[in-house]
């Protein structure tokens, strides 16, 4: 269901520059791949390709059976909409409350009420946040703050989940706690897409692994482990 | 759907604006002062044109007639006077209304009351004034009177036409006129030009800050219109907060300089001109209001919507 052929990045001239060089992989619907690499990779490169917040400098992206960078740019909310993304850094809308960073994503989906209604307690369930939806990201601890995200990201019952660096910020435990959600999202149904440095996370999830150095993958196993 | 977009759209407007409270009332004062600021010159403007209508009601050409000319033909000048495309209008003052006017300007001048009962008969004529319907045309009034004055029989009724003596006050009167309406135009034009770009930059910065949630709104796949509506709704509600404002301290300030413009530019009371022209001003600052507001949060939005 996504497939980047043969796509190359390129800031600048110099070797430095080269963030992706050449690279093609597949992910079938309901995978889970974790995307892993030291820092400057080209990890988060990769997920901006696929959410069409960069463009590539050669190769296709496609989402299904489209290019994602073809088509034109009043069409792209809509293919955003069927990928849920999280971040490192959580990305929530600071003067909303964590409902209503939820129920944004469902507006602007052009859901209605009784959907939002309908849906919203249920992700905050699945999160385990029901006693603090109507408190701001600033009221929030950064694993509470993620699980909004996270929430945020698979109301709208999207194809593919992507996952940058989703652990980044939190300490051990936390991060446990995420990875056990993306793998009942995962279990769902959802394709899960996670790019991480996180050793543990990768070694207690027993999924396909792909490893990138220097913008080229080099390794990519069915059951992989985090190896450098 | 339509429906439920607009209501969403509003109330997230309407949130966005109370939760940035202070953001929000910085951005309203500001927009408050620009809207004084046109306001101060829709009242400038109402001084100016009333003290300039006050003074060129006061310019006025005379004709004198002598004691012995026949009312009839007096009328009869008159009458081709006001045939003249430049006359606004004439007025006839007899030779009795004009002795009246004279003994009333001199009642508390003995020797002139005096000597005037003394010479017991009228020494004053008749007259007419004439006025213009603009300054610049009384050369021309003035032209036909003087080729009246050589004509047989006209000429031998007028005693002296005034305009002479007040040909240099009208001319700079009529370019006074001109070049303070040039100027009060040019500095407004200057001033409104500032207060907008103040304006519009003050919102640019309140949406400056929301500048990576806009970000944030578009990678959760918001439509450019659905991120862009809130703070459109943002704007207008800045700009018709800021008119009320507006329009609420010109009460008690207008009341105040009321009665000091009455005693010092004479005819117009700019209380007064507040209250008949209450819905006219309040239009035109509301819209100039909303119309800023709007149009920067558009302008203002969009950058962050292209990237």
């Amino acid at each position: 269901m996504i497939y980047f052929d043969k796509v190359s990045k390129i800031y600048s001239k110099e070797p430095s520059g080269v963030v992706l060089d050449d690279v093609s992989f597949a992910v079938e619907p309901s995978e889970f791949v974790s995307i892993v690499g030291q820092s400057g990779a080209g990890k988060t490169t990769l997920l901006k390709l696929l959410i069409a917040e960069d463009k590539p400098t050669k190769g296709r992206v496609f989402f299904g059976s489209v290019n994602i960078h073809s088509i034109p740019q009043d069409e792209l909310p809509a293919i955003r909409r069927r990928i849920g993304v999280v971040f490192q850094d959580f990305r929530l809308l600071s003067n909303k409350t964590a409902y209503e960073n939820i129920s944004f994503a469902m507006e602007a989906a052009g859901k209605s009420n009784k959907e939002i209604d309908d849906s919203i307690p249920q992700v905050l369930e699945l999160v385990n946040l029901m006693d603090k939806a109507s408190h701001f990201p600033g009221q929030l601890s950064g694993g509470e703050r993620q699980r909004v995200a996270i929430a945020r990201a698979i109301v709208n019952q999207p194809e593919v989940v992507i996952a940058d660096e989703p652990t980044g910020n939190l300490d051990p435990l936390n991060s446990w706690e995420i990875v056990q959600i993306f793998k009942k999202i995962n279990e769902l149904g959802t394709t899960v897409i996670m790019a991480t440095h996180n050793k543990s996370v990768i070694d207690s999830l027993g999924k396909r692994v792909i490893t990138l150095e220097n913008g080229k993958i080099i390794r990519d196993d069915k059951k992989g482990r985090y190896v450098l | 759907m339509i429906m439920t977009k607009i209501k969403r759209v509003l109330k997230a407007g309407f949130m966005n604006f109370w939760r940035n409270g202070w953001v929000s009332l910085a951005t309203v004062l500001i927009m408050a002062m620009t809207l004084f600021t046109i306001g101060s010159i829709i009242f400038s403007r109402a001084l100016i044109l009333s003290t300039l209508d006050e003074l060129q009601n006061k310019v006025d050409i005379s004709v004198y007639f002598k004691t012995d000319a026949a009312e009839s033909d007096i009328f009869l000048l008159k009458d081709s006077l006001l045939k003249l495309s430049e006359v606004k209008n004439v007025e006839y003052v007899s030779r009795d209304q004009e002795l009246k006017n004279f003994k009333e300007r001199h009642k508390d001048n003995a020797l002139i009351t005096q000597s005037l009962e003394e010479l017991g008969d009228n020494p004053l004529g008749a007259a007419l004034n004439i006025k213009a319907k603009n300054t610049s045309q009384y050369a021309s009034i003035a032209k036909f009177l003087e080729d009246a004055l050589k004509m047989e029989g006209v000429g031998s009724i007028i005693d002296k036409i005034s305009y002479r003596q007040n040909k240099i006050v009208i001319e700079r009167l009529s370019k006074i006129l001109d070049s303070s309406k040039k100027i009060g135009f040019a500095i407004s034009l200057i001033l409104i030009i500032i207060s907008i770009l103040v304006v519009f930059n003050t919102i640019r910065m309140a949406i400056y800050t929301s500048k990576d949630e806009i970000g944030v709104m578009r990678l959760v796949g918001a439509s450019n219109r659905f991120i862009s509506g809130p703070f459109v709704v943002e704007g207008l509600l800045y700009g018709v907060i800021a008119s009320v404002i507006t329009m609420l301290v010109f009460y008690p300030l207008t009341m105040w300089l009321g009665p000091m413009t009455e005693s010092f530019f004479g005819n117009i009371n700019l209380y007064d001109y507040y209250i008949s022209n209450f819905a006219q001003i309040f239009s035109i600052i509301l819209f100039a209001g909303v119309g800023l507001g709007v149009i920067s949060s558009l302008i203002a939005v969009r950058r962050y919507l292209k990237a």
